[in-house]
């Protein structure tokens, strides 16, 4: 059982949609109680980081997400869900994020580059036998749309790396956190393959 | 790599799919479902779907249609045509839509563009525009199907949704749309080099050249097509094979 940590930001349906087809059971999480009970979490989001941020302390989820980390449950942040597992993102003046995994979140600047960064690229791995990747073919496409790009102060914490621009890290993992800057639920086989693995992560 | 995308287009009135040859005489080109699904297979990285005969009734059947689609499609897709409130905005992302496109309403009241930027992200705006070359060299914002001249330059019109927060803009040539005669390369290339968002080029896909040039000399983001793939003249597959062989980032 799968819990989906409902802090108000975004639509969850697809993320949930994706997950039964793949044949998963999971509960949207609107209370920081609930956490507890799974030991298995997706962080999604969409939107600003502050704005996240912000949500997350005012419905009560902090705290929880910090202590599912300690105790070492499996976690899946998801496009802003994995950004905001940083110490810190530059967007609208600087925010700090949950601070589970050292580095920061910088925004795309380069000249001449289309902001947002969307649409379909590749990821290549550093490490093809992690669960979450493996059996996934060497260089996957998945969907993006994203204009912040996080950046592990520890390069062992990235497991997922992708060009635009400059390299940047779009697969992160740390001890029982997993982020994937990209949408898995809108990324066809290789995201379906991807979130089947998550499904199957033994906890 | 980021890779251009191919977008096949399902223009749907009263839950089936149909295409005309410059906004009239339309034919019936299939059940929207099953062509979504067959283009799904096709590797299309995205679908558009326009509501061309958007009143309050049908609008249900796209909001079903939208909920069907995101339970056995797990690529983005986009739903547009009589767009005017943010409640219908709302109601289309919560059935299950990825964005929305909005056309005449961004144009009665360009704070539509702000406001839903705001409210479901840029990701979730894109604003169609329909041009036509008014006189040469020079492209204005046509409505109503390309039947009504708004007098706006379509450059201008461009900045300001991008400046408004739009995430993409969907550029449709009126003259070439249904024509398969090639892309207006010209105004798409103005466009995609004036805007930071990215830019669909649509109206006028023809050979398998025609799809490369939309990105080589067009410098489009994602290239839209309807009949030529409804009609089958070419798989999906082929076209992105194509403009990988031309040096094009595609997905396969």
């Amino acid at each position: 059982m799968i819990g989906i940590i409902n802090y108000r930001a975004g639509n969850l349906q697809n993320l949930q949609n994706a997950l039964t087809y793949l044949g998963a059971t999971s509960t949207l999480l609107d209370q920081p109680g609930d956490l507890a009970n799974y030991s298995k979490l997706i962080l999604p989001g969409v939107g600003a980081f502050g704005h996240a941020m912000a949500n997350l302390k005012h419905y009560g989820f902090i705290r929880p997400i910090r202590r599912a980390a300690q105790e070492n449950k499996t976690l899946l942040g998801i496009c802003l869900g994995m950004q905001l597992l940083f110490d810190f993102s530059d967007e609208d003046g600087g925010h700090p994020g949950l601070g589970l995994i050292p580095g920061k979140v910088t925004r795309f600047d380069h000249e001449g580059l289309k902001i947002p960064h969307m649409g379909w690229n590749n990821a290549n791995f550093t490490d093809s036998a992690d669960p979450l990747v493996s059996d996934l073919r060497p260089t996957p496409w998945f969907y993006f749309v994203h204009s912040y790009a996080c950046h592990p102060a520890n390069p062992q914490n990235q497991l997922g790396v992708t060009e635009y621009g400059e390299p940047f890290c779009s697969i992160v993992k740390r001890n029982s956190l997993y982020g994937v800057q990209f949408h898995p639920e809108k990324s066809q086989a290789d995201g379906l393959a991807l979130l089947h693995n998550f499904i199957r992560l033994e906890v | 790599m980021l890779a251009k995308r191919i977008i096949p287009c399902l223009d749907i009135k009263t839950g089936r799919v149909v295409k005309g040859v410059n906004f009239l005489g339309l034919k019936d080109a299939g059940d929207p479902l099953e062509l979504a699904k067959k283009y799904n297979e096709q590797s299309a990285d995205e679908l558009v779907f326009l509501d061309i005969t958007a009143t309050n009734e049908k609008r249900a059947t796209v909001l079903d249609l939208a909920s069907r689609l995101a339970k056995e499609l797990f690529i983005p897709f986009t739903i547009g045509g009589g767009i005017s409130t943010k409640k219908q905005i709302h109601e289309i992302i919560t059935a299950g839509a990825d964005k929305v496109s909005l056309n005449t309403a961004a144009l009665n009241r360009p704070e539509l563009i702000s406001e839903g930027a705001a409210q479901f992200g840029s990701q979730a705006i894109v604003v169609a525009i329909d041009v036509k070359e008014s006189s040469p060299g020079s492209w204005s914002v046509f409505t109503h199907s390309g039947t009504r001249d708004t007098g706006i330059k379509a450059e201008e019109w461009a900045q300001e949704v991008a400046r408004r927060g739009a995430g993409e803009i969907l550029l449709t040539s009126m003259d070439r749309d249904g024509a398969q005669k090639g892309f207006a390369l010209e105004i798409t290339k103005r466009i995609s080099s004036q805007v930071s968002i990215p830019v669909i080029a649509s109206g006028g896909a023809g050979s398998l050249e025609s799809f490369a040039q939309a990105v080589l000399q067009g410098q489009a983001d994602a290239v839209l097509a309807a009949s030529v793939f409804h009609y089958g003249t070419f798989h999906i597959r082929q076209v992105k094979e194509y403009m990988a062989s031309r040096g094009i980032p595609v997905r396969l």
